[in-house]
């Protein structure tokens, strides 16, 4: 079965990013194949490659990254929610007069109408959020 | 067309919760996760308005998310079903859609 899974709080507001890492992770345990992730509102967070929690703390950018890297996942951040918090890719930072950018490995930055498509291609689109 | 509903907020403190109760209907099922994992609890305000619900719905509660508040699985009401996450990813598979009251 396919899967898209949306996410809509920040790695370290509540539970929820947690909550959909741990559930991605079952979901491609059992065989099943995730369409897209797609990162929205403080959700998109969960891209940044410059947080450095304390040594002991889990870094759930790192997670996403990795579990991306090990089933080629389709992480998806939302575009306008990444602007505004200030997450961007490379193309994105020179578009805007930036001198840098900060997105993790995995991930990239798209429209919401990935989360439509998402929601169309996937038998199952799963919200996690606060 | 069965539906599964997600709740992740304490019925003691957000009213998603009693939202889902309200609009669940017969045959659909109710899982908690996170803060929504007290409302598995029996002997408290909230959990007759769960059993009722739970007359013909089925409900479940994600085991660790109770565990993880310092509370254990023989305190639940009668009939709550405690599930890991790969139950959780069952229930997405059997239930047609899903509906997350955040």
């Amino acid at each position: 079965m396919k899967f898209t899974i949306m996410i809509n709080e920040g790695p370290y507001q509540h539970q929820s990013s947690d909550s959909a890492l741990q559930f991605a992770r079952a979901v491609l345990a059992q065989g099943h194949e995730i369409f897209r992730v797609f990162f929205y509102h403080d959700g998109v967070n969960n891209g940044s490659r410059l947080s450095v929690p304390p040594a002991d703390d889990r870094l759930l950018q790192k997670e996403w990254s990795e579990l991306s890297k090990e089933h080629d996942l389709d992480l998806v951040l939302c575009i306008a929610a990444a602007q505004r918090r200030g997450i961007m890719d490379a193309s994105e930072a020179e578009r805007q007069g930036l001198d840098a950018n900060n997105i993790i490995e995995g991930f990239h930055i798209s429209g919401l109408g990935q989360l439509i498509e998402g929601g169309i291609q996937s038998d199952r689109t799963i919200v996690f959020g606060d | 067309m069965a539906m599964l509903h997600i709740v992740n907020k304490s019925p003691f403190e957000k009213v998603s919760f009693r939202s889902c109760l309200n609009h669940a209907r017969a045959g659909d099922s109710i899982l908690m996760i996170e803060d929504a994992a007290v409302g598995a609890l029996d002997g408290t305000s909230f959990s007759d308005k769960l059993k009722t619900a739970m007359a013909d719905k089925s409900v479940y509660v994600l085991g660790g998310d109770l565990t993880a508040r310092g509370l254990s699985e023989d305190r639940m009401i009668d009939g709550v079903k405690a599930i890991d996450y790969a139950g959780f990813v069952d229930l997405t598979v059997e239930n047609e859609t899903t509906q997350s009251w955040l």
